[in-house]
């Protein structure tokens, strides 16, 4: 009988844990997470408040550190990296989803989008081809001049995702993309995330407090007081 | 590029707060290039001496005058060339308010002071006329003499009404020359003081001794004073540049009060230019983080802020630079004759940039520092 290789995870996690330190005191955020996301999945972190999907979602994007446990994404161990390694690593491997959209006000639609490209050694040319293009996906293609603030808060977000698709990344984070907006766009938004997913194959770690949002993502993490509580698959 | 785009956006993102530290750098630049040229004011007649020229006074005072009768046995001194004498007229024309230096100076006086250029038709009819007098073009710009005017001048010193006529105008050689004094005639002044106060005859107020030997100006000076050591009128001889500065060190408290304000001016516009550029980074520390996420180093987040300061800093100061000769102009007329020479010099400008430079950067360090290093988490979680 043929053995089928096995792809290995592209997040893979082991005993991670993270505190916080306040008023002298240590804050457990994470105890003992193991977990493991594939490649191409689209995962949904659920709990509430303080129950630690956000730090996760952190330390699985390079912006937070553990303090103990494994942290392997696309087979690195990312908590070994030096600071600017890692600024280095999330430019080339993660794609950022704020829910505050996180856009430069100063910048247009254009050249936020732009703005990861600078980071590689794209040409002038090369960059502007791939933002148009990207900006075309999400629905823009008319609006690339226009700054955040001339924007609804579903434009803004369809501009943070161009951002986050642009140098594609191996994994997208998105933190409670939704969370801003109104149901038609949110809506809109989370439509969009799941074409990504299906049809070019992103892996996308999303957090949400919304069960709407969540039943969008294949797979379903509920955490609660730092500690993996329930896992659901959509399939 | 994107970075210089994001400066200059940033730098307008508050086109009021931007505009108003603008303002701000150009006074302070503007005041400081100003407070500096004041100073340097002060020193141009030092700084114009002649190294080949030493003053003989009396040791006790400048109020104090010597006999007439020392300019043959300076002159005897080896190394002497010419002596003239000169002595402070200081007399009122028409209101007080009108002081200009006034010198009764021997005929041979000019013959020590080529900087200063008189036709010769103008010199030989000076030198005819005992009540004839030489004014200098700034003060004849400034009250509009001209040769064949009266100057009418009501002594203080030499009690009396004294009248005058414009034989000459002299022009310094260079720029730096003060030419706001008037000279007339030491023999007249003599004569006049003959017939009217006959004790104050024959003392001159200083003796101008020409050299032949800059290097040899100590070993001179010594010798004339020697010649008059245990007189009743004990000289002191020093160089045209220490005569200056004693003038100088008179107002060395207000020289070192000016110089202070000056550097308080920039003291304070760093304090304004710091606080805006505190505000600004702790205003875009959630743009800060969210750049740093997006994989942009924290060299490049401090780039930004320095980047801003120094283009907030660049505009005001180069606008201040601009500017400063234009008010150094109009301070200078407003000030009347205080300030012959009154030209922002070549070190004043430097120090002007070099102060927008400082402010720029000393302004930017510490915030730049805690942008670059705050954690992208606690960046995000912050509201602007």
């Amino acid at each position: 009988m043929p053995v089928e290789a096995v792809a290995p995870p592209l997040v893979e996690i082991r005993h991670l844990a993270r505190a916080y330190h306040r008023g002298g005191q240590i804050v457990p955020v994470l105890t003992d997470i193991t977990l493991d996301i594939q490649r191409g999945e689209f995962t949904a972190l659920m709990g509430p408040s303080g129950s630690g999907k956000s730090t996760l979602l952190n330390l699985i994007a390079g912006i937070d550190k553990p303090d103990s446990g494994l942290l392997r994404v696309g087979g690195l161990d990312i908590t070994t990296l030096a600071e600017c390694e890692l600024a280095d690593w999330r430019s080339h491997n993660v794609g950022f989803i704020f829910q505050f959209y996180n856009l430069m006000p100063v910048l247009s639609a254009y050249e936020n989008v732009e703005l990861p490209l600078t980071l590689t050694g794209l040409s002038r040319a090369e960059r502007r081809e791939r933002v148009e293009l990207t900006l075309s996906m999400v629905g823009l293609a008319d609006r690339m001049d226009h700054h955040p603030s001339e924007l609804s808060g579903g434009q803004q977000q369809r501009v943070a995702i161009a951002r986050a698709i642009i140098a594609d990344p191996m994994l997208i984070v998105a933190d409670e993309p939704t969370g801003d907006l109104d149901r038609q766009s949110a809506s809109e938004i989370l439509a969009m995330l799941q074409r990504l997913n299906t049809e070019l194959g992103t892996t996308i770690i999303m957090v949400t407090h919304d069960a709407h949002a969540a039943k969008t993502a294949r797979r379903l993490i509920y955490l609660e007081k730092g500690e993996l509580l329930l896992e659901r698959s959509a399939a | 590029m994107h970075a210089l785009k994001l400066i200059l956006r940033n730098a307008l993102r508050h086109k009021i707060r931007s505009g108003l530290t603008v303002f701000g750098l150009l006074i302070a630049v503007l005041a400081y290039g100003l407070l500096q040229t004041v100073i340097d004011a002060w020193y141009a007649g030092a700084d114009a001496a002649s190294r080949t020229r030493l003053i003989t006074r009396s040791s006790i005072s400048l109020a104090f005058s010597l006999p007439v009768s020392y300019e043959s046995r300076i002159r005897g001194v080896d190394g002497v060339t010419t002596v003239a004498r000169s002595t402070w007229f200081g007399a009122i024309y028409k209101e007080p308010k009108n002081f200009f230096p006034q010198f009764a100076v021997s005929a041979n006086y000019l013959d020590l002071y080529p900087e200063f250029l008189l036709p010769e038709a103008e010199r030989q009819a000076w030198l005819r006329d005992r009540k004839g007098a030489l004014v200098g073009r700034q003060l004849a710009d400034q009250y509009g003499f001209k040769v064949g005017d009266v100057i009418p001048l009501r002594g203080a010193i030499y009690p009396g009404d004294w009248q005058f006529v414009v034989r000459g105008i002299f022009d310094g050689a260079d720029e730096t020359k003060i030419t706001r004094q008037m000279l007339f005639h030491w023999d007249y002044l003599n004569e006049s003081l003959r017939q009217r106060a006959g004790r104050r005859a024959d003392q001159v107020g200083v003796f101008i001794v020409g050299i032949n030997a800059p290097e040899r100006a100590a070993e001179i000076s010594r010798a004339v004073d020697a010649q008059f050591q245990n007189s009743v009128a004990e000289t002191l001889t020093e160089t045209e540049q220490a005569f200056q500065l004693s003038f100088v060190s008179m107002s060395n408290e207000i020289i070192a009060a000016i110089r202070v304000v000056s550097y308080v001016v920039i003291l304070i516009i760093l304090a304004v230019m710091a606080n805006t550029m505190a505000m600004s980074a702790r205003e875009r520390t959630a743009e800060h983080a969210t750049l740093k996420a997006l994989g942009f180093g924290p060299g490049f987040v401090a780039l930004l802020i320095f980047g801003e300061s120094m283009a907030i800093c660049a505009v005001g100061g180069g606008l201040g630079l601009w500017l400063t000769p234009y008010a150094a102009a109009g301070f200078k007329q407003a000030a009347g004759g205080m300030f012959p020479i009154f030209a922002v010099s070549q070190s004043t400008v430097i120090a002007q940039m070099a102060c927008a430079l400082l402010v720029g950067v000393a302004a930017a360090i510490v915030p730049a520092v805690q942008a670059s290093r705050v954690r992208i988490v606690d960046g995000l979680r912050s509201v602007g």
